[in-house]
């Protein structure tokens, strides 16, 4: 039921970008969005490349990728409905009292584009890098901000708890949803308000389940004497191998590229 | 009646996920039997028991009720789980209702019964369960883990399935709480005749109440015959990491040291008799 929200979810196959060290991945990430946001048309043609070969090379379907482009698809049409007629400039099409632009068509498919590369590549970076290892990659990429006191460990920690109960609580969602089936629930039927209605037996168990795990959660760590920020050691340091170093050099080369050919035309 | 037909599951297919948790499997389930279902955690108990009552879409195969499709387009899965009940593992975590009455109405009230029949049914399934009336008007939340389970399990069977299936509706509780909900069950199999698919890990439990034992192993049916016999091969049955009841293995170290009792015996009661027997002392009472 709640199985094909592929967004966020790891996709275990082994290579070589499932190997890169998270920290890497994060960067190109980062470096990839600005390059979208920086270059512009051939630009896109670049970063579109970019993008398939690394897809390619990690060995996730394209087919899973976009599947989970789904999740937006609302969003994207919203920016770009309003983008297109509200976008003021050199009418293109006219009907009514709505008009099409020119900007408003340039406007809405840098935007769509934009989107849709910005969704995919970060999908490629959660699809290939286990949660755990992308908050360890954060912490270590974030260790300099302790020095403005900013509690690096104890951020990265709840962001790892929290990202290691999505697929618990989407399990239990999806346990709570067929046993309330079981007993006759209509999930999908009627309308708006009875929908919001046929989602407490779903939501008030799912609250309470929550709760529960959260509280055995924290007992358990406490039981072990939890305690984050200095002298915690790792049991998979993060290390740095030249695959490493040759992946910053290309993404580097990418995001010039990028640039460059953003500016080249137009 | 149920039929399962080649029935085959396969999780998350097509992607590196994908999981076959149940391969090729055929059973027949006749009105009235009290069937238990034992296996290893993984052996695909649960991914079966959903496509009992439709919950799951078979990756290939079918499941027939009454002899009708349940995947048919006209077919009314509705109707079907209310046939067909299922208690999932740990029931009391469905529990919602700001009181235990409304909780149990839920499933009935889904039928789209009128008031009076609802909370007949309701009242019924509670007394079945054994939960007495100043309960009824108390937060589920407030119940002890014993109470809170069979008001869960109320809630399926206020649904009045023809078939009730429960998936290890025991787990968690204090021997005391078992005995209690594995004889109400077995009260209410014997005084209605309804069709019971019992899962449960408990050798003991099984073997005190079943008539059936289906033994699932690697997603496939390893075994499925009377208690006597399926616990007769108890070397088999550990080796899958299950086990037979205390009684087998008593029976079992008698008849190594000479003694010839009957190895099938299961329950107090026939071991007595057989031991009694075996040592000439067959008038003997306990």
């Amino acid at each position: 039921m709640l199985r094909n929200i592929t967004l966020g979810q790891y996709y275990p196959v082994d290579s070589i970008i499932h190997r890169l060290d998270p920290r890497v991945k994060l960067v190109a990430t980062l470096l990839f969005i600005i390059s979208l946001f920086v270059g512009r048309y051939t630009g896109y043609i670049v970063a579109t490349l970019f993008l398939l070969t690394v897809i390619k090379l990690s060995k996730v379907p394209l087919r899973f990728i976009v599947r989970g482009m789904k999740a937006i698809v609302f969003i994207m049409l919203f920016a770009v409905v309003f983008n297109l007629f509200l976008t003021p400039g050199e009418v293109a099409v006219s009907f009514w009292v709505l008009s099409i632009t020119w900007e408003g068509i340039r406007l809405a498919a840098m935007l769509a584009i934009r989107l849709i590369l910005l969704l995919m590549g970060s999908s490629v970076m959660t699809l290939t890098t286990t949660p755990g290892n992308l908050t360890d990659g954060l912490e270590k990429l974030m260790r300099p901000l302790r020095v403005i006191r900013i509690p690096v460990h104890e951020v990265a920690m709840m962001m790892s708890i929290a990202l290691r109960f999505i697929p618990i609580l989407m399990e239990e969602t999806d346990k709570i949803m067929k046993a309330q089936i079981a007993r006759g629930a209509d999930f999908e039927s009627g309308n708006l308000i009875k929908k919001a209605k046929s989602l407490v037996p779903l939501l008030v168990p799912l609250f309470i389940s929550a709760f529960r795990r959260a509280n055995d959660l924290a007992m358990a760590m406490e039981a072990r004497c939890y305690q984050g920020g200095e002298h915690r050691t790792k049991m998979k340091p993060l290390i740095y191998r030249w695959q490493d170093g040759v992946a910053y050099l290309l993404v580097l080369a990418y995001f010039a590229a990028c640039i460059v050919a953003g500016r080249l035309l137009f | 009646m149920l039929i399962v037909d080649h029935l085959t599951h396969i999780y998350e297919k097509n992607t590196a996920m994908a999981q076959t948790a149940i391969h090729d499997i055929n059973l027949v389930i006749p009105e009235g039997q009290f069937i238990g279902l034992i296996g290893h955690t993984g052996s695909g108990k649960s991914t079966l028991i959903q496509h009992l009552n439709g919950l799951l879409k078979p990756t290939s195969g079918s499941v027939f009720f009454h002899g009708a499709d349940i995947h048919d387009d006209d077919f009314d899965r509705k109707q079907l789980r209310s046939k067909v009940g299922l208690v999932f593992q740990y029931p009391e975590h469905q529990l919602f209702e700001v009181d235990v009455w409304s909780d149990v109405c839920f499933g009935p009230r889904n039928l789209g019964l009128d008031k009076l029949n609802v909370e007949l049914r309701a009242y019924h399934a509670l007394k079945q369960v054994g939960i007495s009336d100043e309960h009824f008007y108390q937060s589920p939340f407030d119940l002890s883990g014993g109470e809170k389970r069979r008001v869960a399990i109320a809630g399926v069977l206020a649904m009045a399935p023809e078939v009730l299936i429960l998936d290890e509706p025991t787990a968690g509780l204090d021997p005391g709480g078992r005995d209690e909900i594995l004889g109400q069950i077995a009260a209410l199999q014997a005084e209605t005749g309804i069709t019971v698919v019992l899962v449960s890990h408990s050798m003991d439990d099984i073997a005190k109440h079943v008539e059936r034992i289906i033994v699932m192993r690697g997603g496939k049916i390893a075994d499925d015959d009377v208690p006597t016999a399926i616990f007769m091969k108890f070397a088999e049955l550990e080796e899958m990491g299950l086990g037979a009841p205390q009684m087998t293995y008593i029976m079992d170290a008698l008849r190594l040291r000479g003694l010839a009792v009957d190895p099938a015996a299961l329950t107090v009661t026939a071991a007595y008799n057989s031991i009694m027997k075996a040592l000439g002392m067959e008038n003997h009472h306990a």
